[in-house]
């Protein structure tokens, strides 16, 4: 992957947000966060303190009641404007069988690639590269709902990788996986050390592995640590 | 997990091209559905029937299928013969059987079984995703293949997701019995399918959003047409036009 613009940039930058869900309480309350290109973040926090849901504002596909969304230095408002967001940002879903809906593992890649507006022979270059690099090479023709669950983990990592995002966000990258497979994770991004991303985890060997700066998220609020 | 266990074989069906075979099985299924004479009828069974040998599925599996079919054909046998009018050959206290009945009961009979036979033969031996490529290859509209390919993909997901709450409920000493309980516990069960299906449908398209979906699906190219096909394609063709103008 290559690094498209200069480091330190702020790519996201959230001030003043507020959310709740129909019916339950805030999840956000005058929430502030920034992300600058290049920075390597975890996210930490009880279950249900809002990281999955931080993501989903952060891809559009939840919209906050009050606050303002940044994204590569423009306002993010209505569906229209998370679709460029959408192309540059890749966020990896906590279940795989949520992310996988192709019959064969070369399918579902070239995907988001040709989504993309990539023509069919550049994506199938697209395709080889990213097998190659999440080591997956000779999976192109594996039935997506046949893999096992890690394979299925990394599959649906690299239908995210094959768009080239300028910024991950992992959800829960590990969960349910073996040391074997983590330990491909960990290697996968540390190959890449000018990747940008956020990963949320419980697990916290793999963020001291793959991450600079910890945060926390509680109460509606987060902090650095 | 639903298996497609006709499609894991290796015959000259198994590896003829899909669209091939949905084109024979469209043509063979119309042309018995309108041939109304017994000899030309025969010879189309005679035809499904070798199409079984030639993919050499397991005739015990094909048999327990055909059961299926013939126990709703059973009861036009209980119904038609009794309700159609026309000559009656024999009569049974208050109820008259129909010579006309008789007649088309077999019909029905004899022509749904080919078709079974023949579809069988045809069409199960490709895999599920094989048959949406060649639809999707045909222009069939993208809206149909994709209702038919999420149907089936996600019909795994909710079998799954059925069991792990089967098992939720078997753990903890669930029987099913005849009382209030197991009814209002197989209702939760079903509702709870509904809504997680529901949520799950929700999230792979938020997924595709995210993968910059807009409506339109891709497929790379996996057929190569052989000679092999077009031979076969040519046969199979011919067989069906000859059944044809010969009834």
């Amino acid at each position: 992957m290559v690094i498209k613009g200069k480091k330190d940039e702020v790519l996201i930058k959230i001030s003043n947000l507020s959310f709740a869900y129909s019916l339950r309480d805030y999840v956000f309350k005058e929430f502030n966060f920034y992300f600058c290109r290049g920075e390597k973040v975890g996210l930490v926090g009880p279950n249900g303190s809002g990281k999955t849901t931080l993501f989903h504002l952060i891809m559009g596909l939840l919209h906050p009641s009050e606050g303002r969304i940044e994204i590569f230095g423009k306002e993010r408002k209505v569906e229209d404007d998370f679709i460029e967001v959408r192309e540059r940002i890749g966020l990896v879903f906590q279940d795989p069988d949520d992310q996988l809906f192709s019959p064969t593992v070369a399918e579902d890649i070239v995907f988001g690639p040709l989504n993309l507006r990539k023509n069919q022979q550049e994506a199938r270059i697209i395709l080889k590269e990213t097998l190659e690099s999440l080591g997956l090479s000779g999976f192109e023709d594996r039935i997506t709902y046949k893999l096992s669950f890690g394979e299925k983990r990394l599959v649906s990592l690299a239908t995210v990788w094959a768009m080239q995002p300028e910024v991950l966000l992992l959800d829960e990258p590990t969960t349910w996986l073996d040391d074997e497979t983590i330990i491909k994770i960990i290697q996968i991004l540390k190959q890449h050390p000018q990747l940008s991303y956020i990963i949320i985890s419980h697990d916290k060997n793999f963020l001291k592995e793959t991450t600079n700066s910890i945060y926390l998220m509680d109460n509606g609020k987060i902090k650095k640590l | 997990m639903i298996k497609e266990k006709f499609s894991e074989g290796d015959s000259l069906l198994h590896n003829l091209d899909p669209r091939i075979k949905i084109i024979v099985a469209l043509f063979f299924s119309v042309s018995v559905a309108v041939i109304d004479k017994y000899n030309s009828l025969f010879f189309a069974l005679l035809l499904a029937i070798f199409l079984i040998i030639v993919s050499k599925l397991k005739v015990k599996e094909i048999i327990s299928r055909l059961l299926v079919v013939n126990s709703f054909i059973f009861l036009l046998w209980l119904m038609l013969p009794f309700t159609l009018p026309g000559e009656i050959i024999y009569t049974l206290g208050s109820l008259s059987i129909s010579r006309e009945g008789i007649h088309y009961v077999f019909l029905i009979t004899l022509k749904s079984n080919t078709i079974i036979l023949a579809t069988l033969a045809l069409l199960s031996t490709s895999s599920i995703y094989n048959l949406i490529h060649a639809l999707s290859h045909f222009h069939v509209p993208d809206k149909l293949i994709h209702l038919f390919f999420f149907t089936f993909r996600y019909l795994q997901t909710i079998h799954s997701e059925y069991i792990r709450l089967n098992n939720a409920l078997k753990i903890r000493g669930f029987k099913a019995q005849t009382n209030f309980h197991t009814y209002r516990t197989f209702a939760y069960l079903i509702g709870m399918i509904l809504v997680r299906s529901y949520d799950r449908s929700k999230r792979v398209y938020d997924a595709m959003l995210c993968r910059g979906f807009k409506g339109k699906f891709w497929i790379l190219d996996h057929f190569t047409f052989k000679q092999s096909d077009f031979v076969s394609g040519i046969i199979m063709i011919s067989c069906i036009i000859g059944l044809v103008l010969w009834s």
